[in-house]
């Protein structure tokens, strides 16, 4: 029942949120953690004849011998420290590159393709082939019809399928009628090699008309599902979207478009982006979420810089004190909420960072508002916030305590934030199931609340029992002490 | 080492020593001294089939793991990179060749595939311009990996994305080329068994290629009688339910890689004296698990709740052992204590391990959120309030829970139901993008795909009548001495183990009705077998099942297997395979959407 658990401060920090991570992280250091969880995560090779594993495992897991402490071994009396070094400052030139793919996919096709998408790397299965390299071993997948040797002029659709599979050199290009590629298409799919599958459509892809291509394939689900996928594993986002629209396959399309955003970092350009995505044909209620998704970022994009200039400034009282972790660009709606109620809570409702401007603007349920404000205040310890949170005036001016998600949870959150015990038993007080309130007045020591709440249930043996947890010569012993000799109370044992 | 692998009815140690024979021949083609380069992935599955004394055999002086740039120095003849076929490794390749051209004298380059080449790549590293550089380049079909006596995985990631999310056959299809060397070496299986989309594809590919092979008759005599094939979308609700078995466990909050788990240090520190708690290691401890280690193998499969009986048990009769060398007095009596010593010593630091291990995961099991969690679970299950919104699950939203645990408890209502009312269903959505943030509509939309979180079609739930027939949910569950497959999750019977306890005994006939309700096709096929080689049952002599779960399988439900297997009256004993081993996080992990 800990609300506050997942401490907002915590997941701000969390490597979950890119955003949140400061960009000089990615140095050396960072770079030699990784390259160390690598050496480390080679797995122990451990002797044949060796039964008694338990006694050589160490405690990094790399028993003299296997594979990771022999990696270390050979590579470091390979080199010296300077060609170590060399190493290291090589390898940091090319950052650029993708760090080695974490293990998704082993032995799929999808794993034949996931890599950084290089312009142009697939229209060149074909220009490559221009330069005529001594050796070559590639499937001659594109080379123009004068330049190989006619050898496999007679392999028919299927012979040639088999080669290709058993990853042997194999020409498709004497396949030039529709009819004969198709049933090459046939063949493969039969096969159900998904390597072989792809390779033929590559071809296919390459010497059709799109029209056409995407004609056959309406028919050919199977081959149409690889394609699908090979697309989206290349890149080719531009054919994809056209074989989306030419199947009229509304949903995906804009899904697909919409999913592009992940790979663009800077912001201004992901909003432009995003504002691209509000007219596709989401569903109803998915369309109000890429409404929101993109004004969000709109408006984190004016907080952030309005406060980086607060912060640099130095003038702002909040911010001196509570300098800021990370920017606040692409966290979700509830952590923008929690900003703003940290740093702009007593804001007029016309600006933008206004907790409540937020809150109509993206229609966040009082429950979810009051949470989230509580957290943040109670974070502060502003105390006379966390008050006004729950008073409610009505018409005749009295004034009532309400909270909309229980003082229950009240309670946790301004426990979680290390709330003075007078704090704590005001809300303590405020719950109404009476076992609840005795519960949680017991485990946050609330004495008086629970004395009084005892007293109330003219439960003596309790309040005996709590005796024992006061301090000896307290105000709370005295307090019960009081209550157990007191000739008013008939206890109900 | 890998003696284990041959303790079960079928001795998978033969297929381990097949595939480190063809490791050696690749090997040896490649004359002279060499040096591996190693795609980090695959140092995990190799290290289940071969060890480096094997590699240095055959001359591997130096290991690396690949990585841009330069190669580290190395004086050898041969460089082999060990890679799976993806693009993305081919251009580090391409790099480490081409800088390593310009310096000094030329080696050999080759190249090994593993599982399988791919034309693709080879396109790839012929753009870049090295292609010619590689003498050899081969593939290594290392499909099936043995972990354990009973027990084969493909350590294939994404097989289920693939299959149900991409609908790419191609973990298909090596799933039955796996299943082809098996038959290869284990002889053909007579029964084929299957209950779904992809275990049909996957059995008609196996027909195709064994109508392929004609030519050479398969002459051993088939070790298993039947294969089942399941696909893991006929029980998606089994993965996302709190694993209660001790491996399950460890699995759940550890993570279990290729038989290896890490944990925390701290429970795990030498007591040695003069110590003085001081140099506490800060590495994680890492521990092999597997049946190698006697005590592991007999409290694995365990629930939970009677794992820390076994232990104390263990600890007295050890202690007890070890008070014998007081009584030890003549010579003869005292060398014989003294040889047993090291097997006892080993038997001690085993229960000082699962001891530390136990205490770790009680602390987890007895957080009062574990126990709302697994609340919430048996409701869902058994079948209370799964058509409306979820307090605990709200509550996890607002205080920020990892988004796998949401998700993983939000899918079970939705599978427990049938599917979602479209306003619950509508409510978490919302609720899941504003405070985990917009972009996850990509994955409530892949899980949307995979009919793991979806609307209820036509208002109706179906499943309280699989619940019924199956008799997936049992009340008087004994977590001590189990009678039944529910105890691997305290109530729960795994629906895909049910499904394999019911083929074997009285037969899928008697549960047609729901397997109709089931996702796909169910089916059955028969492979005949030349005269010679038909089984004649010894009365009494139980019969081989290998049970293939396409899309992953958990360990509580290989757990709920072996249970089965050891029944004295089962009939039955089970191998397992999978696509991958996975729990309910991993799973819905796979799924989740990634910047490219």
């Amino acid at each position: 029942m800990n609300r506050t658990k997942g401490d907002e401060e915590e997941y701000w920090n969390s490597s979950k949120f890119k955003a949140f991570t400061f960009d000089d992280e990615d140095d050396e250091l960072s770079q030699l953690k990784e390259s160390k969880r690598a050496v480390n995560s080679l797995r122990d090779f451990v002797d044949d004849d060796d039964d008694d594993d338990l006694e050589r495992v160490s405690w990094s897991g790399e028993p003299v011998g296997s594979i990771s402490w022999s990696i270390k071994e050979t590579a470091g009396n390979s080199g010296s420290n300077q060609e170590g070094r060399e190493q290291l400052r090589s390898r940091n030139s090319f950052s650029s590159y993708p760090q080695l793919p974490k293990p998704t996919s082993t032995y799929s096709l999808s794993s034949l393709f996931r890599g950084r998408t290089r312009l142009g790397s697939f229209q060149s299965l074909s220009d490559a082939l221009s330069d005529t390299p001594a050796k070559s071993y590639a499937p001659e997948l594109g080379r123009p019809r004068g330049e190989y040797r006619d050898y496999s002029s007679d392999w028919s659709p299927s012979d040639t399928v088999r080669r290709l599979r058993k990853g042997k050199v194999c020409s498709l290009e004497r396949f030039r009628s529709l009819q004969d590629k198709l049933q090459l298409l046939e063949e493969a799919v039969s096969m159900h090699d998904g390597n072989v599958i792809t390779a033929v459509l590559i071809f296919l892809k390459r010497t059709l008309s799109k029209e056409i291509l995407f004609r056959e394939l309406e028919v050919r689900q199977v081959a149409l599902r690889h394609l699908i996928h090979f697309l989206k594993e290349i890149g080719d986002q531009k054919l994809l979207l056209d074989l989306f629209r030419f199947l009229d396959r509304t949903e995906e399309l804009a899904l697909s478009h919409y999913r592009e955003h992940l790979n663009i970092q800077d912001p201004e350009k992901r909003k432009e982006f995003l504002k691209t995505c509000i007219g596709l044909p989401f569903s109803a209620e998915d369309s109000a979420h890429i409404q929101d998704h993109y004004t969000l970022l709109e408006r984190q994009i004016i907080i952030e810089a309005n406060d980086r200039h607060l912060e640099l400034a130095g003038q702002t009282e909040i911010f001196r004190k509570h300098p800021r972790k990370a920017s606040i660009l692409n966290m979700p709606l509830v952590t923008t909420l929690f900003y703003s109620c940290f740093y702009h809570y007593s804001e007029a409702e016309g600006t933008f960072s206004s907790p409540v401007n937020l809150k109509k603007t993206f229609k966040i349920p009082d429950k979810q508002y009051v949470l989230t404000a509580l957290a943040a205040r109670a974070k502060l310890r502003a105390w006379h916030d966390v008050d006004a949170l729950f008073t409610t005036k009505n018409w005749l001016g009295y004034t009532k305590k309400r909270a909309p998600i229980g003082f229950h949870r009240v309670v946790e959150i301004l426990h979680k934030n290390n709330a003075p015990v007078q704090i704590l038993q005001e809300y303590v007080n405020l719950v109404e199931d009476v076992d609840t309130k005795l519960n949680l007045a017991i485990k946050f020591k609330c004495h008086d609340v629970v004395i009084d709440t005892c007293r109330d249930l003219k439960d003596r043996q309790q309040l005996l029992a709590y005796r024992s947890k006061v301090d000896k010569g307290s105000a709370e012993e005295e307090k019960i002490d009081a209550a157990l000799s007191s000739s008013q109370i008939r206890w109900k044992n | 080492m890998a003696a284990h692998l041959s303790y079960g009815r079928v001795n998978l140690n033969v297929l381990r020593e097949a595939v480190r024979r063809e490791l050696r021949e690749f090997l040896d083609k490649c004359a002279g001294s060499k040096a591996i380069v190693w795609d980090e992935y695959l140092t995990g599955p190799f290290g289940l089939i071969a060890q480096y004394s094997l590699l240095k055999e055959h001359e591997v002086e130096k290991m690396f793991t690949l990585k841009g740039s330069r190669l580290p120095a190395a004086d050898v003849k041969n460089i082999i990179f060990f890679v799976r076929p993806r693009l993305e490794l081919m251009d580090i390749i391409a790099e480490n060749v081409l800088s390593e051209d310009r310096r000094g004298p030329a080696r050999d380059f080759h190249i090994l595939f593993v599982p399988r080449r791919s034309l693709l790549c080879e396109q790839r590293l012929k753009d870049l311009g090295v292609l010619g550089s590689f003498i050899h380049r081969e593939e290594y079909g290392l499909d099936l990996i043995p972990f354990d006596g009973d027990l084969l995985s493909m350590e294939s990631e994404g097989a289920f994305r693939e299959c149900y999310l991409e609908s790419d056959q191609t973990s298909l299809y090596h799933a039955a080329k796996g299943l082809m060397t098996l038959q290869a070496l284990y002889g053909t299986i007579p029964q084929i068994f299957g209950k779904g989309e992809c275990a049909r594809q996957v059995a008609n590919m196996m027909i195709r290629m064994k109508r392929e092979f004609t030519g050479s008759q398969n002459a051993i005599f088939p070790v298993f009688d039947n294969l089942l094939l399941l696909d893991r979308n006929v029980d998606l609700l089994t993965p996302l339910a709190t694993q209660l078995t001790y491996e399950g466990l460890i699995d759940e909050i550890y993570g279990i890689q290729n038989s290896y788990v890490k944990l925390p240090p701290e429970k795990f520190a030498p007591k040695k004296q003069g110590d003085g708690g001081k140099d506490l290691p800060t590495e994680a401890k890492k521990l092999q698990l597997n049946s190698a280690e006697e005590l592991y193998a007999e409290i694995r499969d365990k629930n939970f709740n009677a794992v820390g009986s076994v232990l104390s048990k263990k600890a007295k009769v050890i202690s007890a052992a070890f008070e014998e060398r007081h009584h030890a007095k003549t010579v003869g009596e005292i060398k014989q204590f003294v040889s047993q010593l090291p097997h006892m010593q080993a038997a001690r630091g085993s229960l000082a391990n699962h001891t530390s291990i136990a205490e770790l995961i009680k602390d987890v099991t007895t957080s009062e959120d574990f126990f709302d969690k697994l609340t919430v679970e048996q409701e869902f299950m058994s079948g209370i309030d799964t058509d409306k919104v979820n307090s605990y699950i709200e509550d996890c939203i607002a205080q920020k829970h990892p988004l796998i645990k949401v998700l993983r408890l939000i899918c079970l209502q939705s599978v427990c139901n049938s599917g979602l009312k479209q306003k619950v269903l509508d409510h978490y959505k919302r609720e899941v993008l504003q405070t985990y943030g917009y972009e996850h509509l990509l994955t409530l939309h892949s899980l949307e795909k995979a009919g793991l979180l979806k609307p209820q079609a036509g208002g109706r739930n179906s499943y309280p009548t699989i619940r019924k027939t199956l008799r997936l949910w049992m009340d008087d569950v004994n977590e001590q001495s189990p009678t039944d497959i529910s105890y691997v999750y305290s109530g729960y019977a795994p629906l895909s183990v049910r499904l394999a306890q019911l083929l074997s005994r009285p037969g899928w006939r008697s549960i047609e009705e729901v397997l109709r309700i089931l996702p796909g096709p169910h089916f059955e096929e028969r492979q005949p077998l030349p005269t010679g080689l038909q089984k004649k049952r010894q009365p009494g002599e139980n019969r081989v099942t290998l049970v293939f779960f396409l899309g992953g399988v958990t360990f509580a439900e290989i757990a709920a297997l072996r249970f089965l297997s050891q029944l004295e009256d089962g009939g039955t004993e089970y191998v397992i395979a999978t696509t991958k081993l996975v729990n309910g996080a991993t799973w819905i992990e796979s799924l989740m959407e990634r910047p490219l």
